[in-house]
């Protein structure tokens, strides 16, 4: 029965969450985000440097949580750097849908590295967990407030 | 490491979950091992029997009708609060106020209590193990009133600093809500001395008996608490009904919580007289059958004996706390002297919703989160906890499967 469960926590998953990428505070990053789930009480905070033709020069994050949500983060940081906003818009789009398991078929090959991240798809409770800090990364494209929540 | 004592002769827990059909479910192919009862405890079949047969045979709105199923549903109705007062041991019936659940008696003290007495500078003192619903309703509150809120410390091991307390209290107070057993850490509190020295200082005490109730007899004259709390669903009884107790003399100095059907004696547009105790705080259709299901759940737990239970879930806990405290990286949160049947654990660099969802692999229900008591959280510097908590129907070899879960959660974390 533990065999399902490494659809959820692959090794890449428990890689980033031993040694999370661009764990760190950026002194010059142009928004800050806090991330906030309130049902498990997970906290990120998000730096990010977006150059006026709205590329993202670098990510960056802080904060505590489950394997999940901080291999979550950690690949995020490493996936959206030199992409363009909205190019990373989109991509949390295809992954918010593939996550909350609104299509039939999951076309995993849209999703790239995040393709691991997939598995939560059969975890309704810890969806919120995976696109944490991507609701960050959100609301920090669309400079909007800097609390936001899961919720 | 021993290994789990010999059954209890006088507690027979095999049997008793044969009336718990749920438990014979199984959850990702394994046996399900219940152990998030401070969360909800699960339904024994007297009480989903009689949630059917009263909708089947007896059903009818209460307190209203001349015909037969009227009576029928008022008689069941009325014949649940008694046995409510009974269990309580309230002195009057009419001190038995039906509610939606804790969270719904509490706000109502808040409201009806507190809002047209407390004024600005008034304190309201309650700890700092409450769970939210035991904080909220008094900030609100406070907000409403400029009433101050104060909070009793505890210390390391999850108990109350009772110097702190003393000394909390002034001729400022004007309440005390304090929980009789903390949700999220286990402690049982010494509400009858709390009450006692609240009581010196002339200040009324409503208890918050939503973990206690289904773990230990609660005898409101004997604690001369002035108001009690408590939810159906934790005492196997079903979701949506709850209990305030409160003192004849308190209750009726209050105005109602709501305003509608069966509170009142007389409307007219100019006027409306209030209905007496306790329907004056039962505003609208009650929920009717699941507080005659309640009643049923009582005689249940009865019938076992809330003494048997309390022994024999103090020895699981007991039992769970020392194989537990033998896992490598685990931390105990909350290990008060008197503590009721709650495991609250943390293990190192694994987060608790991690614990959760691999231990419900192995067919292991426990609570990971905050447990709506974040600053108790705050307190330990935690982010949340996991948490196993016990019930009666709950056994040795569930807390080895427990322990072998957690050990398993490691493992696979590396």
């Amino acid at each position: 029965m533990l065999d399902q469960i490494r659809d959820l926590y692959q090794e890449v998953v428990f890689d980033h969450n031993r040694n999370p990428r661009n764990f760190r505070v950026m002194e010059d990053a142009n928004r800050t985000i806090e991330g906030f789930n309130p049902l498990c009480g997970d906290r990120i905070t998000l730096y990010v440097k977006i150059d006026d033709a709205g590329v993202i020069r670098d990510v960056s994050f802080q904060g505590s949580g489950c394997a999940i949500s901080t291999a979550s983060a950690s690949l995020m940081t490493e996936i959206v750097r030199d992409m363009h906003e909205s190019e990373a818009h989109a991509l949390f789009e295809t992954f918010h849908r593939i996550a909350t398991g609104k299509d039939d078929a999951v076309n995993l090959e849209e999703l790239g590295k995040l393709a691991v991240l997939a598995g939560v798809r059969a975890y309704p409770a810890r969806v919120k967990c995976a696109t944490l800090a991507w609701h960050s990364l959100e609301a920090a494209i669309e400079n909007k407030e800097s609390t936001i929540s899961t919720e | 490491m021993s290994t789990a004592p010999a059954a209890v002769p006088i507690f027979d827990a095999a049997r008793i979950r044969k009336d718990f059909p749920i438990l014979e479910r199984q959850v990702h192919g394994q046996p399900l091992v219940y152990l998030d009862n401070a969360a909800t405890a699960q339904k024994p079949k007297a009480v989903l029997d009689c949630i059917a047969r009263v909708y089947t045979e007896d059903y009818a709105n209460v307190h209203r009708g001349v015909h037969t199923l009227s009576q029928r549903a008022t008689e069941l109705f009325e014949g649940a609060r008694e046995k409510v007062q009974r269990h309580l041991n309230a002195r009057h019936s009419h001190e038995i106020v039906f509610t939606r659940g804790t969270t719904e008696a509490i706000n109502l003290i808040a409201q009806s209590y507190g809002r047209p007495r407390f004024k600005a500078g008034d304190e309201i003192l309650i700890s700092a193990m409450e769970h939210h619903s035991n904080i909220v309703p008094w900030q609100m509150l406070c907000e409403q009133t400029g009433a101050v809120l104060k909070v009793v410390p505890i210390d390391r091991t999850g108990t109350l600093v009772l110097d702190q307390f003393e000394a909390l209290l002034s001729n400022r107070t004007r309440l005390l809500a304090v929980t009789h057993m903390s949700n999220a850490l286990g402690t049982i509190n010494p509400v009858e001395k709390l009450i006692k020295q609240a009581h010196r200082h002339g200040v009324p005490v409503l208890v918050d008996g939503a973990q206690a109730i289904p773990h230990m007899a609660v005898d409101v004259q004997a604690l001369d608490c002035d108001f009690y709390a408590f939810s159906g669903h934790k005492l196997y009884g079903p979701a949506g009904i709850g209990i305030l107790y409160g003192k004849e003399e308190l209750l009726n100095k209050m105005p109602p919580y709501q305003g509608g059907g069966d509170m009142i004696r007389r409307v007219t547009f100019e006027k409306t007289e209030y209905n007496a105790l306790p329907y004056k705080f039962e505003a609208g259709t009650p929920s009717i059958v699941d507080a005659i299901a309640l009643g049923v759940a009582i005689d249940y737990v009865n019938a076992i004996g809330i003494e048997a239970i309390a022994e024999h879930e103090h020895r699981l806990l007991a039992y769970a706390t020392e194989q537990a405290l033998q896992i490598p990286g685990l931390a105990l949160i909350g290990q008060a002297a008197e503590k009721g049947a709650i495991l609250s654990f943390t293990l190192n660099r694994i987060h608790p919703h991690d614990i959760g969802t691999i231990l419900d692999h192995l067919g292991i229900a426990i609570r990971a989160g905050h447990h709506c008591a974040m600053p108790v959280m705050d307190f330990f510097g935690v982010p949340a906890t996991a948490r196993a908590s016990f019930g009666f129907y709950n056994t040795f070899n569930e807390v080895d499967a427990l322990i072998a879960g957690i050990r398993k959660v490691i493992e696979v974390f590396g």
